[in-house]
């Protein structure tokens, strides 16, 4: 019913999608497969109108099409779920959903009630169970995620792109959205289904598209597809996907949170009197939905939120009213779980956010002086060590592909020697490759005698590398599990399922 | 986009920038020197047609503007003041070194990612306490009455700006509010002390008109005459203050800090610097380069006739700074170029025309449409740089490059 053909778009540098070929069957989940950057999300852009190609043809039902906005996509039955919501959190789920197609009295008034309706009967239809007069801030990720996909039915829509949906999902909710699509499929409709993650690409798509480096490489039917096979479409070399690591060698407790209380920037407790400790040698996954008092509790840990009560102690030293310079001093390192927002200064030159934390010590610098080709020579070590590749030490870092700025801001914490690594979502949004190599980098530090905090909402991640795992949820700890732990587990106590039970 | 792209890696679309120092930011590096220049270029043109709408010929009036600021002494080079010419260019650069100044004011914070409107108090209050100084202290000898009042003066500035820094690191008043207050308390202050009955009347009582300067304290003139006016060696430490906001900006970790909160105030506190005494230091040092404006003012130009109530209303060269910083991109040399196209400009248009270049009306506020101007386009960055690509393509286009 839907053919792309030939579709090729290039930006300055770089071709996004080369002479890609796509197409999409009535009732058929399709999943579009690739690292970051390989050209999937600019191939739905252009579906969905928001770029125009530079050749290549769309063809909806045999006849060919051209969309000037994403307004002719959505006329031609064709709605997509971006990874970022796009919702008004103050207005309600009927609201949201019937803006800018709201039904009138009179071409004039609007028709609450009739929208209401229109918005009930969609969802009881698709059995999605959200109450439209609640509103949209105060519904859970997952339900918002269904408001999304309601607002692409509302408008009529026969062809539904989800742009990685499950990055903001438990797996309880991601199995309820597969629920969910799987119904939809059932009625007729099709779904086009982005994701880099093989085992959703396995349970759930009808046939498989991977894209690498803007090139289609191949579309496969699901029977008969493996995630080693798939991977190495993906990556175009063997990848490790199962992380092999020993058994860690915990030593001396070198991170110590006694009894913190933290409150979020709306004054409102979000760390309740968390305690635990992380050995050298250990990793420690922190394991939780987004929002559950993780932003804060590293916050508190690293210096840039002061805690309400409760200390930190870094091998064996209290720090108190702990500043970001005392806490970088006494060694503490964080890969923080924003990278552009908060873990680079995106203008800044490679070399210059090397020496974010130490431009104010020798070699970088003396008696206030700064020396820039120090700075230089020490980025240029590290980005050989560290493999950062797309530029040198003069190459802004805004410049690099999220893998590697992220590589970047590893290089800078490590090199520093920390004795505590947080590493807060050390790999979100990055590609298989990428991921691989932090990982494994990771585990390294681990076993040099670090204490490593991985706080992940990626509950494959926290297992595949913790050796003691924590489960948070509403800013309290509520279980602790050694490795070996299963997802189903955790996951339920993920949300506070088993919380009366520990607490 | 010369930088080499990393396989794999997608151009992600860059994302609209939302402050007004990531805007800047973001300018600084897509223009270059193209886009200052289109837009100086643009706000010539436009003024242009407005002096065409008044019915005289703008290439006349643009290049009597250029007489009146003395560009033509480069045809007959004499550091005679007695020739119009020399004198003219004179004054335009003790303009010039004004304008640097009050530039630089503007330009450093900005770096800091704040907008300190403010230059033309700070300017006031140096300008006030260097009178202060040069009136009262005559037991000094002269060049150490000179330094104490350009370095009471500075730290005038720095005060007075640093109030802003201070108020916004404290209780995040916003800077661009508390520095217009605070302009309108240093105009109030100068309006008081130099006027009837004020501290600093000079000894004219009908007058409202500051002392004269005595001469221990007056900054020795190297071009003219220092009575019917030249141009002082305040000249020089303007230039020096450029090469200053350079290294510091650049070559001192206190710059490092400057940039990094900037460009990104929460990757500069995870860095470990702390947000709050940046925004004070970087305020105060902003304030400082417009008190040393309006110290060197006063014990230059103004010296022998004294600053009266009517010139502290009248004065609005610290907000000029505020066009030279947008159009000098921040940058020193950037603002060094921009102040002498401003110094240019403002003598030019007060002393170089005639009605029947131009329109009589519009002689002195042709600066001030120009200024305008250059402010609008930086607003309208996104438009520059549209038209620049716009022309870039089209010249692919008709030749592609191989």
């Amino acid at each position: 019913m839907l053919e792309l053909r030939g579709i090729t778009k290039r930006f300055p540098g770089v071709v996004a999608d080369d002479h890609v070929d796509f197409d999409l069957q009535r009732g058929e989940v399709h999943a579009l497969l690739g690292e970051n950057g390989a050209g999937k999300s600019t191939l739905m852009n252009i579906l969905y109108g928001l770029y125009k190609p530079d050749e290549g043809e769309i063809r909806i039902g045999g006849k060919p099409v051209s969309f000037g906005s994403a307004k002719d996509a959505i006329e031609q039955g064709i709605g997509m779920v971006h990874q970022h919501f796009m919702l008004i959190p103050v207005m309600t789920v009927a609201e949201n959903i019937v803006l800018a197609q709201e039904p009138t009295h009179a071409g004039v008034l609007l028709d609450f009630d009739a929208a209401r309706e229109r918005v009930r009967h969609l969802s009881e239809t698709f059995s999605f169970a959200i109450d439209p007069d609640s509103r949209v801030e105060r519904i859970s990720v997952g339900q918002q995620q269904r408001v999304e996909i309601l607002k692409a039915l509302y408008r009529r829509a026969d062809i539904l792109i989800l742009d990685e949906p499950t990055a903001v999902l438990t797996p309880q909710e991601a199995q309820e959205l597969f629920g969910i699509l799987r119904t939809l499929v059932r009625e007729g409709m099709s779904v086009i289904f982005i994701t880099h993650k093989l085992n959703e690409v396995l349970e759930l798509a009808d046939r498989i598209t991977v894209l690498r480096r803007g090139k289609r490489i191949d579309t496969i039917p699901r029977a008969g597809a493996t995630e080693q096979g798939l991977a190495r479409m993906m990556v175009g070399r063997d990848v490790l996907l199962r992380l092999e690591k020993k058994a860690g060698q915990p030593g001396d407790p070198l991170l110590e949170v006694r009894h913190l209380h933290v409150e979020d920037d709306r004054h409102l407790p979000a760390v309740r009197d968390v305690s635990f400790e992380v050995r050298g040698g250990e990793i420690v996954g922190i394991a939780g939905v987004e929002g559950n008092g993780q932003t804060e509790l590293v916050e508190a840990i690293t210096g840039l939120r002061h805690p309400k009560s409760g200390e930190v102690v870094v091998a064996g030293r209290t720090i108190s009213h702990g500043t970001a310079r005392r806490m970088l001093d006494a060694g503490v390192g964080h890969i923080p779980e924003d990278r552009q927002r908060r873990g680079l200064v995106l203008e800044f030159s490679i070399a210059e956010n090397i020496a974010l934390h130490d431009y104010c010590y020798p070699p970088d610098s003396r008696y206030g002086w700064l020396f820039p080709g120090r700075l230089v020579q020490r980025a240029r070590e590290l980005i050989r060590e560290f493999d950062v590749r797309g530029g040198g030490p003069q190459t802004r870092a805004a410049a690099l592909s999220g893998g590697n700025q992220q590589k970047l801001v590893a290089a800078r914490e490590v090199a520093r020697d920390p004795k505590v690594l947080v590493a807060a979502q050390p790999t979100r949004g990055l590609d298989v490759g990428a991921i691989e190599f932090l990982h494994q980098r990771l585990v390294e530090e681990r076993d040099e005698g670090r204490a490593i905090l991985l706080i992940s909402l990626e509950l494959d991640e926290v297992l595949s590398l913790s050796d003691r795992i924590l489960v948070i949820f509403e800013g309290q700890i509520v279980a602790e599990h050694a490795s070996g732990a299963t997802e189903e587990e955790i996951g339920v106590e993920m949300l506070g399922g088993r919380r009366e039970a520990v607490a | 986009m010369t930088e080499p792209v990393a396989p794999g890696s997608a151009p992600e679309p860059a994302a609209p920038p939302e402050t007004v120092a990531a805007r800047l930011a973001f300018f600084q590096q897509a223009g270059g020197l193209i886009v200052p220049l289109i837009t100086a270029v643009l706000a010539f043109l436009i003024a242009g047609v407005i002096v065409a709408a008044t019915g005289h010929n703008p290439i006349t009036a643009y290049w009597d503007i250029a007489k009146g600021a003395g560009l033509n002494w480069f045809g007959h080079l004499s550091t005679d003041t007695g020739t119009t010419s020399a004198y003219n260019f004179t004054q335009t650069l003790l303009g010039t070194t004004t304008l640097i100044l009050t530039g630089l004011a503007v330009a450093f914070a900005f770096r800091c990612g704040l907008f300190n409107i403010g230059g033309q108090g700070q300017y006031l209050v140096g300008l006030i306490v260097a009178n202060w100084v040069g009136v009262t202290m005559v037991h000094l000898t002269r060049p150490a009455h000179v330094l104490i009042g350009v370095a009471l003066a500075t730290l005038a500035g720095a005060i007075w700006a640093g109030i802003a820094g201070f108020l916004k690191a404290t209780v995040g008043a916003h800077e661009v509010i508390t520095t217009i207050m605070l302009n309108w308390i240093a105009t109030y202050i100068g309006a008081y002390a130099f006027g009837q009955g004020g501290p600093l009347q000079g000894s004219q009582p009908s007058a409202p008109i500051s002392g004269t300067v005595v001469p221990s304290a007056r900054i020795p003139y190297f071009w003219g005459d220092a009575t019917l006016g030249g141009l002082h060696v305040g000249f020089f430490a303007a230039l020096v203050a450029l090469v200053i906001f350079w290294a510091v900006l650049n070559r001192t970790t206190l710059g490092y800090e400057v940039r990094a909160v900037g460009f990104n105030p929460d990757a500069a506190a995870y860095g470990g610097i702390s947000v709050r005494k940046n925004y004070i230091r970087a305020m105060a040092i902003s304030g400082a380069f417009a008190g040393l404006a309006g110290g060197m003012d006063m014990l230059g130009q103004f010296a022998p006739i004294g600053f009266g109530t009517l010139d502290v209303y009248g004065s609005s060269i610290g907000f000029l700074g505020i066009a030279v910083a947008l159009l000098g991109r921040n940058t020193a040399v950037g603002t060094g170029l921009a102040a002498l196209l401003f110094g240019g400009l403002l003598y030019g248009t007060t002393h170089g025309l005639s009605s029947n270049v131009i329109d009589p009306q519009l002689t002195g506020n042709l600066t001030s449409i120009i200024q305008g101007l250059v402010v609008l386009f930086v607003g309208a960055d996104v438009l520059i740089l549209y038209i620049w690509n716009a022309r870039r393509k089209l010249a692919r286009r008709v030749a592609p490059s191989p």
